[in-house]
């Protein structure tokens, strides 16, 4: 092989050593969705055989040559019937697997660890319950289910982690999830698959997978001093939401207090469940998400705050389990560095600022 | 005549092209820019999107160059994003969905029932004008710093987030919409009231069944799509909100309306070169297609089905997992006819008398590609595998298969074999095989590996990749080199085979069409006096018959 460039021979060698068909697979839904991925490809094969074999086949046997005259068949019903209802019937079987996994996939299990993820004009902003915040990379821990709940600042992005054979779309306005168990350690791709302007194609990082030990170290190491619910707890001081939402007698706003997961009866009769995705819009387009028996009197927060702003807030108002954290804020509001000066150590940022858009 | 082929020409020493032909009957630009005459507003249409062709061709040539190397080195990421989507937007509102329906469509429809020309001869040339007009914008919005919205417009990137020429490039499709609109509703009326005696509908060729179908697809389908970029254009200009989460509107909207135009868009497309492939099959087997109601009736329910799928583009974007069992069911369904198709094209060449002129060959490779194209469809209609696989490669891969490996072959099956009837001359045979030999080899260098690269992860419309990703498309863009020469061969062939080509005379493929029982080119009335149908579609008993009594009387 000495004619073949030394250069060009070592790069083919490393390529077809290290070719595959297929990424590795990294989460417990991997396998599962190969498997169908793998028996379509076998169908498809078959059928695409079949239908080589029988155009060459009788291209070889009816040629003009062998077969000078043509003799007119009008068609068969039963043959019609057959390959109508085969390929049917083997669709349906993939329509069936395919709607199973998909549901897997999307219906994350109750006892998933969340993780909010926020694409914008172009990074992945990770926000870790434990306020540990990472750009273009996630770190998570093998063996344990993890949801992510998605959401965009901007236009239309899409998370995609080919190892986990999972992805969303990231949607402005909208929380979207998504769940999956890694079971590998190691470091995965991290793409945006959603085209969103001039950096798509650089909107790509690291998923990196650790195991539990791994991962404790990781978090320990990585935390930014306050949890996203602290983070949150901030902000709700300093925007004053305890102003009104202090289940005080008199109180105009509604007690928040074990309102995550409760079913609402709104002013306008329905019933809701208080989710993420309510109380995010109840912050963001308060008229619309009135709470029966209240005034709506509550300002919009639309485009005060950023979404990493919106999910703290969120966070917060899910870790209430009493009015006493509310009173809490209330009373330590005055001792938020925004309002009392520089208190904070030099050279460390409270971890709330940049979350309320200037 | 030789055993191999079924090509009978008329005695090269003595014959001519016919003095009155259609071409001949009136000379000057006039008479061809204010002609009424299907056949040359077909030609100008040919013209055309040829043109169209090669300027989309061009711009994938810089985007395959691009993606030659991991990083994004030979323009700024920004030019490539304009790049892909201008090739996205040429290609398919200027070449895909004009390409059979406005060429071979206007010039066979008529002659193929039995007409003088098409129902509204005025309204026909005023749709190639809207194209002009359309295509003269895509092209101005070009020259003047392009768009890059991805041919998909998806908001809230276009409405707001990019200052490209995006309402230029709005009314640019909203335009060719409106000359798509028109060609539909020609075919549909033209179809429906202009058939000649005895042509009855289940004597059509099954061409005319699916431009039927896909000529309904056409006035229902668009008319959707004109509404989704008025919208946009409304967002962009006076920000009404519609799509906007911030003002209360949906940003799934778009995708939902945009959607349903262009999912039929694609059956737009590919309905008119499945008929193409009909009349091939048939003529070069010498045998009436294989279950002709099953055919005709498949095109029909593809274009009804296709109009209930829509949303299986947004299975991940967070539609309700009810919607998504049911727009996967019915993706399901409507892979069906496609398969039936394949299977009764197939079982036409069953005890039939097969010649492989380059017509042949192409309509070969159009069901080889197709079938990976369809069965590559069924991996993204099953909601499962269409997690990992949608906005991936694999989806580039399955659509150019069926929109190139599919139409496209369609396409050039359905010029090569009319080409004799349209222009009086043959091609040359044996440089056109090889075009459409080396046509199909590019094709599968190119596009394989992309469903390769899609399946390992690599994400669509990426000015640059991880570089694991390179040698597959290092394949790719050796692939398409091999494509490029395959689609300018025939450019050159044809064009020679103007002056320098055999005289074909009426019938060179002893086809059973109408229009092959007359004249070529033919007069600008399509026929002497109105042909009168007495026989089955694909009759070549009949044939046989007509052949004989000139025999006997001669």
């Amino acid at each position: 092989m000495s004619h073949i460039s030394q250069v060009l021979w070592q790069f083919l060698v490393k390529w077809l050593t290290n070719f595959s068909l297929y990424p590795p697979e990294a989460s417990k839904i991997a396998p599962q969705m190969d498997a169908l991925y793998f028996f379509m490809v076998l169908v498809s094969l078959i059928g695409l055989t079949i239908v080589i074999l029988l155009v060459t086949g009788f291209s070889l046997l009816y040629s003009k040559k062998r077969h000078p005259v043509a003799v007119q068949i009008e068609g068969s019903t039963m043959l019609e019937a057959t390959w109508t209802i085969i390929p049917l019937g083997l669709f349906l079987i993939m329509f069936v697997w395919g709607a199973l996994i998909y549901f897997r996939v999307y219906t994350p299990p109750a006892n998933a660890m969340n993780i909010y993820v926020v694409g914008k004009q172009w990074m992945w902003k990770v926000e870790h319950p434990g306020g540990q915040h990472e750009i273009n990379s996630l770190h998570v821990p093998t063996g344990r289910a993890v949801q992510l709940t998605i959401i965009s600042q901007d236009v239309f992005h899409s998370f995609s982690i080919p190892a986990f054979r999972v992805k969303r779309e990231a949607i402005p306005g909208r929380y979207t999830t998504v769940w999956f168990e890694a079971t590998t350690p190691g470091t995965y791709h991290l793409f945006c698959t959603q085209y969103c302007g001039t950096e798509h194609s650089h909107m790509i990082g690291d998923v990196v997978v650790m195991t539990p030990d791994d991962y404790k170290r990781w978090l320990a190491s990585s935390t930014s001093g306050a949890s996203l619910a602290q983070n949150g707890e901030r902000l709700f001081a300093s925007l004053s939401c305890a102003a009104c939402h202090n289940n005080r007698p008199d109180a105009r706003g509604p007690n928040l207090a074990n309102v995550y997961g409760a079913k609402l009866t709104l002013a306008n009769g329905q019933t809701q469940l208080a989710d993420e995705a309510f109380i995010r819009e109840a912050i963001l387009n308060p008229s619309q998400h009135i709470t029966q028996g209240y005034a709506p009197i509550m300002p919009t927060y639309q485009g005060q705050i950023s979404e990493d702003g919106v999910i703290a807030l969120v966070e917060f108002i899910k870790t209430l389990n009493s009015d006493y954290r509310v009173q809490q804020t209330t009373a330590t509001t005055t001792l938020l560095p925004e309002n009392e000066g520089k208190s904070t150590p030099a050279g460390q940022k409270p971890a709330g600022q940049g979350m309320v858009k200037q | 005549m030789s055993t191999n082929t079924i090509v009978s020409l008329p005695d090269q020493s003595t014959a001519r092209i016919p003095k009155m032909n259609f071409i001949s009957k009136e000379k000057g630009l006039l008479s061809w820019l204010l002609t009424g005459d299907h056949k040359r507003i077909a030609i100008l249409y040919l013209v055309s999107i040829t043109f169209f062709f090669f300027i989309g061709g061009a711009l994938a040539g810089l985007i395959r160059l691009e993606l030659l190397t991991p990083q994004s080195d030979l323009m700024a990421t920004d030019t490539y994003n304009k790049v892909f989507t201008m090739h996205g937007i040429i290609m398919i509102f200027f070449f895909l969905v004009p390409s059979v329906p406005a060429t071979i469509g206007n010039f066979f429809i008529p002659m193929m029932i039995g007409a003088k020309d098409l129902a509204l001869p005025k309204i026909n040339l005023l749709s190639w004008y809207l194209y002009i007009v359309a295509g003269i914008l895509a092209i101005y919005t070009m020259a003047a710093g392009g768009v890059d919205t991805g041919w998909t417009f998806t908001t809230p990137l276009s409405t707001h987030y990019l200052n490209t020429h995006v309402l230029t490039t709005g009314i640019a499709i909203f335009i060719a919409g409106f000359s798509s609109i028109f060609t539909g509703l020609n075919f549909i009326v033209t179809i429906h009231k202009m058939r000649c005696p005895g042509m009855t509908w289940f004597r059509l060729p099954l061409f005319v069944w699916s431009n039927y179908a896909a000529s309904i697809l056409m006035v229902l389908g668009t008319p959707v799509l004109a509404i989704a970029i008025v919208l946009v254009a409304l967002e962009r200009v006076f920000g009404i909100g519609v799509f906007d989460p911030t003002k209360g509107g949906d940003p799934l909207l778009f995708q939902h309306l945009f959607w349903f135009y262009s999912h039929p868009a694609v059956y737009i497309m590919i309905l008119p070169g499945m008929g193409v492939i009909s009349e091939t099959i048939s003529t070069f087997s010498r045998k009436r297609v294989f279950g002709y109601t099953a055919v005709a009736f498949s095109s029909v329910a593809i274009a009804v089905f296709g109009f209930f799928v829509w949303a299986h583009h947004m299975f991940i974007m967070g539609i309700s997992n009810y919607s998504m069992l049911v727009f996967s069911l019915l993706t399901m369904l409507v892979a069906v006819p496609s398969a039936i198709k394949i299977f009764n094209w197939a079982f036409t060449l069953y005890k039939g008398s097969i010649t492989f002129e380059t017509p042949m060959l192409y309509s070969f490779g159009f069901m080889g590609l197709f079938t990976i194209g369809g069965l590559t469809g069924v991996f993204l209609g099953s909601s499962g595998t269409d997690i990992h696989l949608t906005e991936t490669y694999f989806i580039v891969a399955h659509f150019h298969f069926v929109m190139v490996g599919g139409m496209l072959m369609a396409f050039l099956a359905g010029i090569h074999f009319w080409w004799p009837k349209m222009t009086g001359r043959m091609y040359p045979e044996k440089i056109s095989q090889f075009a459409a030999v080396v046509t199909f080899i590019g094709f599968n260098f190119t596009f394989f590996p992309q469903f390769i690269l899609g399946t390992l992860g690599m994400p669509r419309r990426y000015a640059s990749y991880p570089p694991e990703f390179q040698v597959l498309n290092v394949f790719s863009t050796a692939g398409a080199t091999i494509l490029g020469v395959g689609y300018l061969l025939p450019l050159l062939y044809l064009t020679w085979s103007l002056k320098y080509g055999e005289i074909a005379g009426e019938n060179p493929w002893q086809a059973t069409g109408l229009e092959w029982q007359t004249q070529s080119p033919p007069l600008t009335e399509n026929y002497p006096a109105i042909p009168v149908m007495d026989h089955e579609a694909y009759d070549y008993e009949w044939l046989e018959g007509q052949k004989e009594k000139v025999a006997s009387v001669g």
